[in-house]
């Protein structure tokens, strides 16, 4: 199980793939992989976005990501499962985050998969400023995660 | 005793600092805390609070050398 905090850009398909390789008993054992990628987007409630700073708390951060991670193991049969989040001055179509579980099925990996980026958004200290126009705002609260319901 | 306050982000900007050193003589809840380290502010309602870097209550009390934070609702991912 692997958690990274970078502060510059980086490739999530690139970090899966990386990661996979480098990690033999996933080619031997995985049967399912599942990832989810959050991008930043240009426009948010109807404004458009220039760019975005993540702030975190050093250390609660890395112990709340810990804790989420070790919550999905009591539930789910995770073989592996790397988490990347990006923190610092982002730009649009940048990667935020990245979560990658490996199980030996399918529903295991999709439902932590699932389970851990919806825990991340109500458990892990980051904030996100967004620079709209001349101005830059914090971001008040995440969404449930659907078009429907924003 | 003495513990170190923290804020972070919206917060943080609000007060214009990001940590306070609190010193004093008998145990205090996190929410007594807030009050000795804020004297003209109440709590925002949607405050946060993290003792040692874990989420606890308001009534939580807060021991000597710890570290407190208060922060805004949490928005990664």
């Amino acid at each position: 199980m692997t958690i990274k905090i970078v502060e510059s850009h980086f490739e999530p398909w690139q970090e899966v793939q990386i990661y996979q390789n480098a990690q033999a008993a996933l080619t031997d054992k995985a049967g399912a992989a599942a990832v989810f990628v959050g991008t930043m987007r240009d426009f948010n409630a109807g404004h458009t976005v220039s760019g975005m700073r993540l702030e975190y708390y050093p250390g609660m951060t890395e112990k709340q990501l810990e804790k989420v991670i070790s919550q999905a193991n009591t539930q789910w049969q995770m073989l592996d499962c790397l988490l990347i989040h990006r923190v610092g001055d982002i730009l649009p179509h940048e990667a935020i985050v990245l979560v990658a579980v490996w199980s030996f099925h399918r529903g295991d990996a999709l439902d932590a998969c699932r389970y851990l980026i919806d825990s991340l958004k109500t458990q892990a200290p980051f904030w996100k400023k967004e620079r709209i126009g001349d101005s830059a705002c914090w971001v008040a609260g995440n969404t449930k995660g659907y078009y429907a319901i924003e | 005793m003495s513990v170190k306050v923290r804020y972070f982000a919206s917060l943080r900007e609000r007060l214009g600092r990001s940590e306070d050193e609190l010193v004093f003589f008998a145990p205090l809840t996190a929410h007594a805390i807030w009050e000795r380290a804020n004297p003209d502010l109440p709590m925002p309602d949607n405050t946060l609070v993290a003792v040692n870097m874990d989420y606890v209550k308001l009534d939580v009390l807060v021991n000597d050398g710890d570290e407190i934070a208060f922060f805004p609702p949490v928005t990664g991912g």
